[in-house]
């Protein structure tokens, strides 16, 4: 018995196939610089760029406090007469938590929208997503978030802090304090697993134990085992590179076991304002955190900065890191435009080094070399007030070093 | 095409056909010709001579989804079986695909470079290995997923584990999937996924002629697994699977297996999505755990639910108008979308079962001459035997 | 020792979060045979009724148990709208709750995304729950995960009293044994349906209640849940509340052992396999009500 008649029809849909893909076959090229850059388009009296964050979907809790700040940025750049006489016009996109709806909206602001920049991206995934897309078209994007350095590309500026700017010092607030032992608690995704590599690395050169290294898949709310590991280990302090809605369920999960920030300090490195207010003052209080700024930073800068978020966006809302980090990227951006006299992207790059402005973090720096820039690294503790105070900070702007070549400890990383 | 137009659930006669009529089967021959022809100058005639390369590499990324489409419109829309857990399938096609194609990059010898930043690993690891050879990792893009598939089908299917809690298990089976490609960063670019692919077979992605070549390549597939489904579907197999759906017990009875008919199915649709997830990653460039969990695996649904679950070209066009909907909403109301992404799952599935083809008639045109009931008619059963 | 048994105690509390989520969903897909994927979304009006109502009481320990009955009205109520709207028309085709009720739990999440926004909220729990009891041997163990383990074991011995021996438990348990039986001797099937949904809802709603002494408040919270619910159920077997009980904090010790032994990701897999193992070995699950209705 036959179960199938009337092969013909396969067979044509074959030879379609075959032929479609014979008559198609292109230039079959290697060389990459064959297909050359989009330029942007600056004709009119306008000129435009793209915002692309997660306006929905998980990363959208973080990342529209992103996109708010790079408006407000906007807005006061034409309010002072734009950049280099044209108006900037921002065109938004939605990434929606969806790293190939972020390569996907990238390259349609690149082709269709033509902007001069882009300003966005929140996790590694969407940065690793948008990257090839950035680079094959020689367009530009400034990545305004701290993240896990060893990366370099040369059409992406890194307005946060690369590795040796917020955890080393974090290390070195920590050893300073005199902890001899961490235990390790991070989200499973590329960050927490390349900071607990540096960790590691750090604590062995410096004589300090790792005892214990736990993930939890992004997302997930249960940290009964993990705190029990954690509690019986006894380590001095924790380092807790978890994201997002984990950092909830760790803290309450801590707090209940009864280990707090005097008994088992935890540093942070993805606990912003925004984030504080969310968990709680009850289960955060008095523990620690590694950025470059925060609301309560001291300058006119920033009290300027606070002051108009607050006034656009409403008094109750905190600005962080990332968001200054943001908020900076867009005058950098202005700043370089300026100095290269175009809008023109290897120019853009060309005039990049040693252009500085004075941020709400304090002064920073573009490092041409790197297309990082130089921070201040700072720690604080969370206060009643769910507002974070500094206990330290390392002075001067550290110097970008994103593939941590200037530590002798970091050797086997890169 | 069918001998006598009888109750399908009845009608799986085991002797051959009797001589049919000649009029009716060539006229349709004819009219399945005529709108594969059509389907044929829309997609590589006019589509690129009106789209802009951008949005024809969109359009590439949505015929990939709408292949997936194609097999859940044959495994669910025929054989009542919903498969939620597509997004594995289509994972398991695109990472053996991107694996070779991120070894091809990386040149022999050489190891792709997020295993050397993330795993440090001095060497390839042993399961990567062959990938890195194209006659292993091409055919491993389709019969992969097509071997997942017959595992966990025949275990399954002949353990009688049925509707509800078959798409229940397909879930949870997604959301292990991505658990476990996560967890082995060094070895699978965890959440990153493989990205940054660069070449295709020798062929540079990033020159538009040759993004061109892949959209070819991409259409070509879909007329084919278009036949190719359309020739189930029409088959004494096709009428076996709606008899299963309708009706298992009574093909129980009548002698044959409803496990083995319902099995066929499943892995041809996971076939189909594998293939899918392979062409997928050189027109998009990255394979992520975020395509293949448990939302995305139901996203896959909604477009062949829109389209028309029980028909041929329903799953495809809904498919396609759905993704199409998607990005041009998202661009300018990004909440809006999620609301009507929400309402499109409960106006059509509720108000709708046929989907827009019930509509239009497409349903009625799609079975023989509308002599047999529409494939959608009965897709009652007792709540006490699905539940 | 010490460690073993404080993970003994956290793989019970695992499971009493997961019985506590699978216990309204026993009554909806298990009795009912829908499968509400709007379940989670219950769950998170439950969390978010608790936010509220920590607005007006502001003290926590009062706000908590306030919200506790009201959330199960809440979530009761959004149960039996869906029920009268959209799962009514259902019934015939329970794969296709499942879509229709993925559809609503997008609508309400995208819902608490514009009313509360979309970061998570914060409530504040009464200190005698954020504390721990100590016991001999250096083994704490937490309060709000007592409590916790409290109102899961409450809602079983309630639910099973109701089951059994009030009216409206005895016509749910004929309409689930055989429908056309029961609606042949008078009984209103559904009006029965539609009580079902509310309490097997409402259930969802303490639910949330609980939750936010653990995790996040937030759109998305249910979402993570409701999968781990769902298999709880199947696993244990529809029609009945002990496969459930027994499923649940059996698969809560094995998450937590697997868990102490080798990672959270590896645990989770792990799991997966045992319960497809499993349904090889019972494919009806771990208990079955034999009925004699036909199909």
């Amino acid at each position: 018995m036959t179960l199938f008649r009337g092969r013909r029809i396969l067979a044509g849909a074959m030879t379609l196939v075959a032929a479609a893909a014979l008559a198609a076959c292109g230039s079959k090229t290697t060389d990459a610089n064959t297909s050359a850059g989009v330029t942007a388009d600056v004709s009119g009296d306008t000129v435009k760029v793209g915002l692309l964050n997660s306006l929905s979907g998980t990363m959208a809790i973080s990342e529209v406090t992103v996109r708010d700040s790079i408006m407000l940025a906007i807005e006061e750049i034409n309010a002072a007469g734009g950049v280099l006489g044209k108006k900037v016009q921002p065109v938004g996109e939605d990434g929606a938590s969806d790293w190939p709806t972020f390569a996907e909206k990238a390259e349609k602001l690149i082709r269709e929208d033509r902007v001069a920049a882009v300003f966005g991206c929140w996790t590694s995934a969407s940065r690793k997503a948008v990257k090839p897309v950035f680079e094959k078209n020689k367009a530009l994007l400034f990545y305004p978030v701290q993240y896990e350095g060893l990366e370099q590309s040369p059409y992406i500026f890194y307005t946060g802090a690369t590795t040796n700017q917020q955890i080393v010092p974090g290390l070195d607030y920590l050893k300073a304090q005199g902890a001899k032992s961490l235990y390790l608690v991070g989200s499973d995704y590329v960050f927490p697993r390349t900071a607990n590599k540096i960790i590691k690395a750090y604590a062995e050169a410096n004589g300090m134990t790792v005892l214990g290294e736990d993930y939890a898949p992004l997302g997930s709310t249960e940290f009964g085992t993990i705190t029990n590991k954690v509690k019986s280990a006894g380590a001095d302090a924790v380092f807790n590179t978890l994201n997002g809605d984990s950092n909830v369920a760790f803290f309450k999960e801590y707090k209940s076991a009864g280990l707090t920030a005097t008994s088992m300090p935890v540093v942070s490195v993805s606990i912003a304002e925004e984030e504080v207010k969310s968990i709680g003052t009850q289960y955060l209080e008095g523990q620690l955190t590694a950025w470059n700024y925060y609301q309560t930073t001291p300058g006119a800068a920033n009290e300027k900065f606070v002051a108009a978020y607050k006034a656009k966006y409403g008094a109750d809302k905190p600005t962080s890191d990332p968001m200054e980090a943001a908020y900076v990227s867009v005058y950098l951006w202005k700043a370089m435009v300026e100095k290269a006299g175009a809008f023109d992207v290897e120019k853009v790059r060309e005039a990049s080094d040693g252009i500085t402005f004075e941020a709400p973090e304090g002064l920073v720096t573009v490092d041409g070399a790197t297309q990082h820039i130089a921070k201040t690294a700072r720690v604080g503790k969370v206060g009643a007030d769910g507002l974070i105070t500094e206990v330290w900070n390392s002075g001067d702007p550290i110097t970008p070093d994103p593939y941590l070549k200037s530590y002798p400890w970091a050797g086997g990383l890169s | 095409m069918t001998t006598v137009a009888r109750d399908p659930a009845t009608d799986v006669d085991p002797t051959p056909p009797v001589e049919k009529p000649a009029a009716g089967p060539s006229r349709h021959r004819f009219r399945a010709a005529a709108g594969f022809a059509l389907g044929a100058a829309l997609l590589f005639a006019v589509a690129p001579l009106v789209l802009s390369d951008f949005r024809l590499s969109l359009l590439a990324k949505y015929l990939c989804v709408a292949m997936v489409a194609v097999g859940i419109g044959l495994a669910w829309g025929r054989g009542g079986m919903l498969a939620l857990g597509q997004g594995v399938f289509f994972g398991l096609g695109g990472y053996a695909m991107a694996m070779h194609l991120k070894l091809a990059d990386a040149g022999p010898g050489n190891m792709p470079d997020f295993m050397m930043l993330y795993g440090q690993l001095d060497e390839l690891p042993l399961w990567w290995r062959p990938f890195a050879s194209p006659w292993f990792a091409l055919p491993a893009t389709v019969l992969l997923p097509m071997a997942v598939a017959f595992v966990l089908g025949s275990l399954v299917f002949r353990r009688r584990v049925r509707g509800a809690y078959f798409a229940i298990l397909s879930q949870a089976l997604a959301a292990a999937m991505v658990i476990l490609l996560i967890g082995q960063q060094g070895t699978t670019g965890g959440t990153n996924g493989l990205t940054d692919i660069q070449g295709f077979f020798g062929y540079d992605l990033d020159d538009p002629v040759n993004q061109r070549m892949v959209y070819f390549i991409i259409a070509g597939i879909l007329l084919a697994l278009l036949a190719l489904t359309r020739h189930l579907m029409q088959s004494r197999y096709g009428e076996l699977l709606v008899a299963v759906r309708d009706g298992e017990e009574r093909v129980r009875f009548l002698g044959y297996d409803p496990a083995t008919v319902k099995l066929v199915a499943y892995v041809v649709a996971a076939g189909m999505a594998g293939l899918a997830g392979a062409l997928f990653v050189p027109a998009v460039g990255i394979i992520s755990p975020a395509l293949i969990g448990i939302v995305p695996s139901i996203e896959f649904v909604i477009g062949v639910a829109v389209g028309g679950r029980a028909t041929l070209l329903g799953p495809v066009l809904g498919a396609v108008a759905v993704a199409w909907a998607r990005t041009a909403l998202s661009e300018r109301f990004p909440g809006t979308w999620t609301y009507l992404q929400g309402l499109l799952f409960v106006v059509v599935v509720a108000f709708l079962p046929g989907g827009l083809a019930s509509l239009v008639g497409l349903a009625r045109r799609r079975t023989d001459g509308g002599r047999r009931p529409g494939p959608l008619v009965r897709l009652r059963r007792s709540r006490v035997e699905a539940g | 020792m010490t460690v073993l048994i404080g993970q003994l105690f956290t793989g019970v509390s695992i499971g009493a979060v997961l019985l506590l989520i699978a216990l309204g969903l026993a009554l909806t897909f298990g009795q009912m045979g829908v499968i509400n994927m709007a379940h989670g979304e219950f769950i998170m009006a439950g969390a978010y009724t608790t936010y509220v109502l920590q607005q007006v009481v502001t003290v926590a320990g009062w706000s908590l148990l306030v919200a506790l009955p009201v959330a199960f009205l809440v979530a009761g109520t959004m149960g039996v709208l869906l029920e009268i709207l959209l799962i009514r028309r259902l019934y015939a085709r329970p794969l296709d709750t499942l879509l229709v009720t993925w559809g609503v739990s997008l609508i309400l999440q995208q819902l608490a995304r514009d009313v509360f926004g979309s970061p998570n909220v914060q409530t504040r729990a009464p200190e005698l729950l954020t504390g721990n009891i100590a016991l001999p041997g250096g083994i704490t163990v937490a309060n709000n995960r007592l409590f916790i383990l409290a109102l899961a074991g409450g809602a079983v011995v309630a639910l099973t009293v109701a089951l059994r021996v009030t009216p409206l438990g005895r016509r749910i348990r004929a309409v689930v044994q055989n429908r056309d039986l029961a609606a042949v001797s008078g009984i209103a099937t559904a009006r029965v349906d539609r009580m079902t949904f509310f309490i097997g809802s409402g259930l969802a709603g303490i639910a949330g209640v609980a939750l936010t002494l653990l995790g996040p408040i937030g759109p998305t919270m249910g979402t993570n849940l409701i999968i781990d619910a769902f298999l709880v159920v199947v696993v244990g077997g529809i029609g009945q509340l002990k496969g459930t009980v027994i499923v649940a904090f059996g698969l809560g010790v094995l998450q937590a052992t697997g868990e102490y032994l080798t990672t959270l990701s590896v645990a989770k897999v792990m799991v997966f396999v045992a319960i497809v193992a499993f349904l090889q070995w019972r494919p009806q699950g771990m208990f079955t009500l034999r009925t004699r209705s036909l199909a």
